[in-house]
């Protein structure tokens, strides 16, 4: 069953128009990744969704109940981890973990073991009685994450919620993330730049730029459009044109004697390209990542073209992941 | 009962918040001080023990309306200062919670109403030690109902201008054109009865010199220059217009 559905919903803010038609449809339980560039719309559908902003144009449900004309429902049945710093300064962590649960609703009898448990969960036990304005921003990030699974909503979303926190601290939340969805049956909306986080959590990833959805998926499925694994080759002296014939190959590339292409059954093509190529130096096939994939969709260029697009967003996602290798 | 715990959440947050800063408690008293001791004596000692035939002093005969500007300054910053919430995007973690934002705007009213209620009460035993105020058990429970009422209009016409005003710029306006004009039109330095024509219709539209007018009445035996009827239906009658502006200017509130 689908527990959020939008037709057509559109946002503009005066001739910018942030999200585009969008058309989505999420079932519960699912987690649901909304992967895209800065500004492609992310945090724009999610503040439609949680009826913080008003659409322009068509129109969205969630849980049953429509964003406009039912809003206070739909927020009786919503969590939101916000992108931006949402805690107050002057008090504690536990006084803000407090004041969230009085006003989410949550019942307060056992209130102490909760907050005990999700303080644990983030780490922040021992930080707890400390002003908020003392916090680190990776701090502060886990304290509104706990903050948002207190009251343990229907929908959970979770705009960009592991933004500059150090892995280990990510690796714990992705399996609280994950648990919550198992145990709990919590759907969960996540926006993210991470294409690990959206590999590791999500079962569906819609990759959304300029407000319109580019592709929608399964991570596994939206990898295997791309045509199967990427080799990567160094030889001195390419001979391109006899493995362009190879049927299997496909978006061959060559620059500084790396030659890389794509291609299905990688283990049984693999020694008929080796020799026709020439004299390779080293070889590494991988499976394609999500990166390969969102690169694929949002970038200005199709992977078919042989030049490689100079200077624009795709290219620095691509050397900054590639450094972070 | 959500709309309950809310509303005490929204509370909880503006007293925590003011228990710990109590130097801003004891630095909003140093104003009203300054208008008594030294505006109040500095005049008062032109004009003699007994102001205008009232009985009292002039620091006493303006004790009522320095309390009034410590609720106007104090109250409105308040309500402004929604503003600051909006930048540090907490007032969308209120905004997105199941409450209406009626109870929303209840929650702020009543916060800022406790925290100028301990002010006010600070300044009220100042003024019965050194001010020559004296109280008893009914003039005290009138005085508290006519300060309730214009802390809950004050603190709603500041969280007016604050879910209408999107940056800090706009104090020194507010300041300027509603905070000083709402206090010197009030006749809270001077008795409106002999005022000129023009400057009477000035006051007269003043809410605020309804309050100055019953405060003085109840707290120092000053007949009210309105008659207290009329003070308190136009008391009444501004608090429900704010709070009932403010709710809505809350509902409609972008951010
Ligand atoms: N309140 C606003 N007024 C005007 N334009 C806005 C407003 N909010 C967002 N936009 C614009 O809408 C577009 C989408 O913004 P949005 O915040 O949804 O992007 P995003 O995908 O969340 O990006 P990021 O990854 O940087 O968080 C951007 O071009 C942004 O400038
Ligand atoms: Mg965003």
């Amino acid at each position: 069953m689908a527990i959020i559905e939008t037709h057509d919903l559109t946002k503009k803010f005066d001739k910018l128009t942030a999200v585009d038609r969008l058309n989505l449809s999420i079932n519960e339980g699912e987690i649901f990744g909304l992967l895209g560039p800065n500004g492609a719309g992310k945090t724009t559908t999610l503040s439609m969704l949680a009826t913080l902003l008003p659409p322009t144009d068509g129109n969205a449900a969630v849980a049953g109940f429509d964003v406009r004309r039912d809003a206070a429902k739909v927020r009786r049945n919503i969590g939101f981890v916000f992108q931006d710093p949402s805690s107050d300064d002057m008090l504690t962590g536990r006084e803000n973990l407090y004041l969230h649960a009085l006003m989410y609703g949550v019942d307060m009898r056992n209130i102490n073991e909760k907050m005990d448990a999700v303080l644990r969960l983030v780490d922040l036990t021992d930080k707890q009685h400390q002003r908020m304005k003392g916090y680190s921003g990776g701090m502060r990030r886990r304290l509104e994450l706990a903050r948002g699974l207190l009251h343990e909503p229907r929908v959970l979303f979770l705009d960009e919620p592991t933004l500059g926190l150090d892995p280990q601290t990510r690796q714990h939340l992705w399996k609280y993330i994950k648990k919550l969805s198992t145990e709990k049956k919590v759907t969960i909306i996540i926006t993210t730049h991470y294409m690990e986080e959206a590999d590791m959590l999500c079962d569906r990833v819609a990759i959304i730029d300029h407000g319109k959805i580019a592709a929608l998926d399964t991570p596994q499925k939206l990898k295997s459009m791309l045509g199967g694994d990427v080799v990567k080759l160094m030889v001195k002296d390419p001979k391109l044109a006899a493995v362009k014939k190879l049927k299997y190959v496909k978006d061959l590339k060559h620059e500084d004697g790396v030659v890389t292409m794509t291609m299905f059954d990688s283990n049984k093509h693999l020694q008929e390209v080796l020799k026709k190529v020439g004299d390779v130096e080293s070889v590494e096939t991988r499976k394609p990542t999500l990166n390969d994939v969102f690169l694929h969709f949002t970038g200005n260029e199709m992977r078919d073209s042989d030049d490689a697009s100079e200077g624009g967003w795709s290219e620095r996602m691509m050397h900054s992941s590639v450094e972070n290798r | 009962m959500s709309e309950i715990s809310g509303l005490y959440a929204l509370w909880y947050r503006e007293f925590k918040i003011f228990t710990r800063e109590i130097s801003r408690v004891v630095s909003s008293l140093v104003q009203p001080l300054m208008w008594l001791v030294i505006f109040g004596t500095g005049l008062g000692s032109a004009l003699g023990e007994n102001f205008i035939g009232t009985g009292a002093s002039y620091s006493t005969y303006i004790f009522p309306g320095i309390m009034v500007m410590t609720v106007l300054f104090g109250s409105l910053f308040f309500g402004l200062y929604i503003i600051m919430d909006k930048r540090v995007d907490f007032l969308k973690e209120v905004l997105v919670a199941p409450l209406s934002r009626t109870t929303i705007f209840f929650g702020k009213v009543l916060g800022g109403s406790t925290d100028g209620a301990i002010e006010i009460c600070l300044l009220l035993i100042l003024g019965v030690l050194f001010f020559g105020i004296h109280l008893t058990l009914l003039s005290l429970a009138e005085t508290i109902v006519i300060i309730a009422l214009l802390m809950i209009s004050i603190v709603s016409l500041g969280l007016i201008f604050g879910a209408l005003m999107t940056s800090q710029e706009g104090f020194g306006l507010v300041v300027t054109f509603v905070i000083f004009p709402l206090f010197f039109l009030s006749g809270a330095l001077f008795p409106v009865k002999s005022l000129p024509t023009w400057l009477y219709a000035f006051v007269a539209i003043n809410p605020v010199s309804y309050t100055v007018d019953a405060l003085r009445a109840v707290m120092l035996g000053i007949p009210a220059s309105f008659g207290l009827p009329v003070d308190f239906a136009v008391m009444i009658g501004f608090a429900l217009a704010m709070v009932l502006i403010g709710s809505w200017a809350f509902r409609r509130m972008k951010f």
